[in-house]
């Protein structure tokens, strides 16, 4: 990749360093610091750098002068230097790749709601980027919408007027609606999918609600109370944290079963071969794990727990005898014939 | 980079963005401090020198300055150096910080931080104060590299495939048009070269490397191309619907009833739901997933997949 590379990063640091402090005038160290991710200690070697620059023919000059007196920089002069380098193909990329999926993810955002913020700085950043920007239209987000766009909107006005909501929300593992207060924190959109993060008051703990799986939405009176404790997901360390005390769970995929290493995260994944594969996975939830693996059938055979592999067995050999005699037989002679199905995603 | 290279690309930077005319590498190398003294090794260290600005995207001219001129010499035309003036409104560097986080766990993540250093250089404030009260983020994945660095550069690629469903691997030539993510999964959409046909790839799938197969510039995307709309296409279920007949276990299939058109209570403990569906495969893994407490009335072909899954874990 050509992104920014740790042996250029001096360099570009340095060739955006003048123009910072010349658009601002006069700007302390210890904020120019921070904006730069560094440590004051090494800006002011940075500054000593470009103030140190010497051209020695045709006459000997040094076409960079600057202070930092007191603790605030000035750039005297700075010749050629007052503006920054232009974006690169993959910077202008990064951000208009990003900020198209805003515009997906608007409908959902109170503050990208309007829109009209989002569309101006495209159209600035387009301009600012010319023809770096173009490739940029190769690269595409789309955000699953599957949500209800009322349950999207109530969120968004809750989260805006800072009030409490009720929430009906379906837990699949269980198979079961729950009923539960929460004060709304954000919205996130991970792995192409909406959240909201919130103070659960019957759990007592900050939750993540998909919102594909809210049933219903009442905007309370009550002013949202998010206790001082509440501590945001780190959305950058993944959502799913295994814990110690989970079931670890191994199962053997068919071919058609390998969509479940690349819908879970996975602790191990074993090839075995002919495009069979043996994962690991943790969970706190059996109920889950027994719905799995009937969903899976032959594409994936649940190994371990010994006891919810038995538990599966049973329930399948049930309904079955639901179907009445013809399918209850278990003989490999089917009554129907028809093709193995595929996987949740062709 | 060592210090005393820096320095040098640092003066270089400087020596050629300052001067109108062309430099040839003998004023060059008078110029900047830090070049060797051997003619030959001077000539070596500022062709890698001209390929490291290159690299970091700094403009390179090369020409003479008039026609009596003989020697080539090099500037850095201020013109296509320079960022264009960009003014952004708080809210619009609100936008454009929040998009910069969007990358924090994948690929691009350091030209997104890039990008936004070069921006605050130019004068925007795109602090993280505001909340816009949502965080976006885009999925990490590894072959979103190499793939995206032959999209940008319109280079085909080799790569072996492993599609759902089949056991043994496939070996694709590409030709990519885009990369796209669609519902949190990274997808590739091109040309097939073998099968002569707009093919899509889920990146997740692509065993080992991904390797170029042919100089920059060799793709060609039809005009018109809309990669996004490919990837829906291919991943979306017949769209004709059919209504499946159930029997429900009295209060149990909460997850089927919620898309149910008509419940009726039966009075021996099961309830009959009808539930839409266009997709048989999923639909019967969906039913199998509720065990004994579902059972298919109709259709037959949708009761026959159920009881196939249910066989299979018996299997």
């Amino acid at each position: 990749m050509t992104g920014v590379t740790t042996s250029s990063d001096r360099l570009q640091r340095l060739l955006a360093l003048v123009p910072y402090v010349v658009s601002r005038k006069i700007v302390g160290l210890s904020e120019t610091a921070a904006a730069f991710g560094v440590s004051e200690r090494q800006l002011v070697d940075d500054l000593n750098m470009l103030w140190c620059v010497e051209l020695r023919a045709p006459d000997p000059y040094c076409p960079i002068d600057l202070s930092y007196e007191g603790g605030e920089i000035v750039v005297s002069q700075a010749e050629s230097m007052e503006r920054p380098l232009r974006l690169g193909v993959d910077e202008a990329s990064a951000l208009l790749v990003a900020l198209r999926m805003l515009g997906e993810v608007g409908q959902v955002a109170p503050g990208l709601a309007e829109g009209s913020a989002l569309s101006r700085t495209i159209a600035k950043l387009e301009a600012a980027a010319g023809a770096a920007g173009a490739p940029a239209a190769q690269v595409a987000v789309q955000v699953d919408r599957n949500a209800e766009q009322s349950v999207a909107a109530q969120l968004r006005e809750a989260l805006a007027s800072g009030r409490r909501v009720h929430l009906s929300y379906y837990v699949p593992g269980r198979d079961e609606a729950t009923e539960r207060d929460v004060d709304p924190m954000r919205l996130l959109v991970v792995e192409g999918r909406t959240y909201l993060e919130g103070w659960c008051r019957r759990a007592e703990d900050v939750r993540l609600f998909r919102l594909d799986r809210v049933l219903g939405v009442q905007v309370l009176t009550v002013a949202a109370e998010v206790p001082q404790e509440a501590e945001s997901v780190d959305v950058d360390q993944g959502l799913f944290r295994p814990s110690p005390n989970d079931l670890r769970v191994v199962i053997e995929l068919s071919p058609y079963g390998r969509w479940v290493a690349e819908y879970y995260p996975c602790e191990e994944v074993t090839d075995l071969g002919e495009g069979r594969l043996r994962v690991v996975l943790r969970t706190p939830d059996g109920e889950w794990v027994r719905r799995l693996a009937l969903r899976l059938g032959e594409d994936g055979r649940l190994v371990e727990p010994a006891e919810l592999a038995a538990g599966v067995r049973k329930e399948a050999a049930a309904a079955l005898a639901q179907y009445g005699s013809g399918a209850a037989g278990g003989g490999s002679e089917a009554s129907d014939g028809s093709p193995p199905t595929a996987g949740m995603v062709s | 980079m060592s210090r005393r290279k820096t320095e040098r690309l640092l003066s270089l930077v400087v020596c050629l963005l300052s001067s109108q005319r062309y430099l040839t590498a003998t004023q060059i190398r008078a110029a900047v401090p830090g070049y060797p003294d051997s003619f030959d090794a001077f000539k070596r260290m500022f062709e890698r020198d001209k390929e490291e600005l290159r690299e970091l995207g700094i403009p390179l001219d090369m020409g003479t300055n008039g026609p009596l001129d003989d020697e080539l010499g090099y500037r850095i035309p201020r013109q296509e150096y320079v960022l264009p003036d960009i003014r952004l409104e708080p809210d619009e560097a609100a936008m454009l910080a929040l998009a910069a986080r969007v990358w924090r766990r994948a690929e691009l993540a350091g030209a997104a931080a890039g990008a936004l250093l070069k921006l605050r250089a130019a004068g925007v404030e795109a602090e993280e104060t505001s909340q816009p009260g949502i965080e976006p983020r885009l999925t990490g994945e590894a072959l979103f590299g190499p793939l995206w660095e032959a999209v940008r550069d319109r280079r085909p690629v080799t790569f072996t495939y492993r599609a759902l469903g089949r056991s043994e691997l496939q070996r694709r030539r590409l030709e990519p048009w885009g990369v796209v993510n669609r519902h949190g999964r990274w997808y590739v959409a091109g040309h097939d070269q073998a099968r002569d046909a707009v093919r899509v790839f889920r990146l997740s799938r692509i065993e080992g490397r991904v390797e170029f197969s042919g100089p920059r510039g060799a793709v060609t995307v039809p005009e018109g191309t809309d990669v996004r709309e490919l990837v829906r296409e291919w991943d979306s279920h017949p769209a004709e619907q059919q209504t499946a007949v159930l029997k429900i276990r009295a209060g149990t299939g909460f997850g089927l009833r919620r898309r149910a058109t008509r419940e009726e209570p039966g009075s021996d403990g099961w309830d009959l739901v009808d539930v839409p569906f266009s997709d048989a495969g999923w639909f019967a893994e969906h039913i199998a997933s509720f065990g004994a407490d579902v059972v298919v009335s109709e259709p037959a072909d949708l009761r026959d997949a159920v009881i196939t899954r249910l066989k299979g874990v018996l299997a």
